[in-house]
């Protein structure tokens, strides 16, 4: 790009930054185009779940849908309610959108086409993501409007809270590739790390969840008890940016979990050189998170919403010490000394190896021979560390069980104790 | 880019109006609200130095810390406060000491750095002679028995024990 533009005749500074302003607007606008096509494949999934046929009127298969949702609400009328702190107002909505944007530029779309390789990419993300936060607490607070100032509080304790276990499981491939790069995550994945940790990816996929606000976690817009919640004053296009920052972000979720546990655009052919290697990529990483994000569809219109109470107690008390013990078992495990991975070892073994050895060498390849032992030893531990939580859960359901058949049998009195534990520490 | 220098002051005199102007405007600013808003810009530009100075990792915790958690929990103070939520005005009388607490800070920190402008504290190096990643050297320093590991576990054991003390303070019983 930058050749053919000085070839051109372009001076080379100017061609730079043209090619560079291209680079972002290509990697900012991704997202944002994305979801035009994914609102409408979400609409059209939750119809065929619920038994609908979803919209159909508007073109072939009623994919321009979301277009005329787009021109009703640039047409509608802008309304700033009395009151409002105006600015903060109305740069709400282009915070909590600017904040998931930010992510792609550290998504590795493919071996060739990254927007930017930091070397905290991992890190980064999770400090742009709690912009969104922000956003949610500044609309909810410059609405003037209870509603949305109890909705904004909601979801901040929601959002911080499961930032905790998001943080630990991220943690975990960081300790597995020895960087925090997330193009390094990908390169050094020569086996999908959610072989290896599978709880990890399913801590990271649930808190990722209820960080976006999706079904079963969709306290945000708990419109039984919030009327709308946070974004209850907005309207026309500042309503749609909330609404597309979320659809955003639900698929930067699918697309990070892919990239972080399912090997990004690791597969056959993607190593290829040039263009070619890159598109191949390319595919295989939307494949993964389109496969990702048809499963929050699936738990979206499938799960019912819980309760706030049940929501912090899930993430406290469970999620947090569950990750915190991962973390500790694969920093044990994946230890250089204990299961290192040696790259350069097999890589030479490759080389020298006959016969079947080379065989064997030649279809798995170095890298997955290396991750090996370190994979098989992490699976096993995930085992063990599941099957002592199930115990746990277990015991403790058991207890629950017999407190709750206990107040079948026999009515309680209404005693001020008894009383405390049905008036549960609500939106603690 | 042809004149790096150039590039570099740029970003360095907008990072500067950026710290500075935040900084001031918290201070200036009547409505509390606004004030945590401008920390943000603030504590942003200091972001933008951590980035100037090749130190992407700081910077990243600078986002994620300060702008992403500690003032978030400042605008939730404000919020939960209804006081301040009902008059959005705040008044200070106690700027004058403020001023001259700041300036005396001031002076100290310059005639510091006056002092030390020649010790080996302030030798400028290049970016080429720093190590490649800097974030690997300095997660090896903090757990390396002959560099910050002390400090790092003291530090670690402070925050707990300020956790625990929290904890207890909260608890209702």
């Amino acid at each position: 790009m930058i050749e053919w533009l000085t070839g051109q005749g372009w001076n080379k500074d100017l061609a730079t930054f043209v090619a560079l302003l291209l680079g972002v607007i290509v990697v900012s606008s991704f997202g944002l185009v994305w979801i035009i096509f994914s609102i409408w494949l979400e609409r059209k999934v939750a119809g065929r779940i619920q038994d609908r046929i979803g919209p159909n009127r508007t073109g072939p298969y009623g994919l321009f849908q979301t277009f005329a949702d787009i021109g009703k609400l640039l047409i509608k009328e802008d309304i700033t309610p009395e009151g409002a702190d105006t600015f903060v107002y109305n740069i709400a909505p282009l915070l909590s959108v600017v904040a998931v944007v930010l992510i792609w530029s550290v998504v590795p779309f493919s071996n060739i086409w990254v927007g930017a390789d930091l070397n905290v990419g991992a890190l980064y993300f999770t400090a742009v993501g709690s912009f969104g936060t922000l956003a949610i607490l500044l609309a909810g607070w410059s609405s003037n409007n209870k509603y949305a100032l109890l909705g904004a509080f909601r979801v901040t304790a929601q959002l911080i809270s499961y930032e905790v276990p998001m943080v630990l499981s991220i943690l975990v491939p960081v300790l597995l590739a020895g960087t925090m790069s997330m193009q390094g995550i990908v390169l050094n994945q020569h086996i999908w790390y959610v072989l290896a940790v599978p709880i990890a990816a399913g801590i990271f996929f649930t808190s990722s969840l209820a960080e976006v606000g999706r079904s079963p976690f969709d306290l945000i817009e708990a419109e039984s008890e919030l009327v709308a919640g946070f974004n209850i004053e907005y309207s026309g296009m500042k309503f749609g940016m909330f609404y597309a920052a979320e659809f955003i972000h639900a698929f930067t979720i699918c697309v990070l979990t892919a990239v972080l546990f399912f090997g990004g655009w690791r597969g056959p052919g993607a190593l290829l050189e040039g263009a070619a290697g890159g598109l191949i990529g390319f595919g295989y990483l939307m494949l993964k998170s389109i496969a990702l994000y048809f499963v929050v569809m699936l738990i979206r219109n499938t799960v019912p919403r819980v309760r706030i109470d049940q929501m912090m107690a899930f993430n406290w008390k469970f999620l947090v010490p569950l990750s915190l013990v991962n973390v500790l078992v694969v920093a044990f495990l994946a230890n250089p000394s204990v299961f290192g991975v040696d790259y350069v070892y097999h890589q030479n073994q490759a080389e020298q190896a006959t016969g079947l050895m080379s065989l064997i060498y030649q279809v798995l390849g170095p890298g997955v021979i290396a991750e090996l032992p370190r994979t098989v030893a992490l699976l096993i531990a995930n085992i063990a560390m599941w099957w002592g939580t199930s115990e746990i859960l277990h015991r403790y359901a058991g207890i629950e069980r017999r407190k709750v058949q206990d107040l079948v049998t026999e009515p309680p009195e209404f005693s001020p104790k008894g009383q405390q534990t049905t008036t549960a520490p609500a939106g603690r | 880019m042809q004149n790096p220098d150039l590039v570099q002051w740029v970003a360095f005199i907008v990072l500067t109006i950026l710290t500075l102007g935040g900084g001031f405007m918290v201070a200036q600013d009547r409505n509390l609200f606004h004030g945590a808003l401008w920390l943000l810009v603030c504590l942003f530009g200091v972001a933008g130095f951590f980035v100037m100075l090749a130190a992407p990792f700081l910077a990243a915790i600078q986002v994620l810390v300060y702008m992403g958690a500690i003032v978030v929990l400042i605008i939730m103070a404000i919020m939960l406060t209804r006081r301040l939520m009902g008059e959005r005005e705040a008044t200070n009388d106690q700027w004058p000491i403020g001023l001259a607490m700041s300036a005396i800070a001031f002076l100290v920190i310059a005639f510091i750095l006056a002092l030390a402008s020649n010790s080996s504290l302030l030798t400028r190096e290049a970016a080429s002679q720093l190590p490649l990643d800097t974030v690997v050297s300095l997660g090896k320093s903090l757990v390396d028995t002959n560099q910050y590991m002390l400090p790092f576990e003291l530090a670690s054991l402070l925050l707990t024990g300020a956790m625990i003390g929290a904890i207890v303070i909260a608890r209702e019983d």
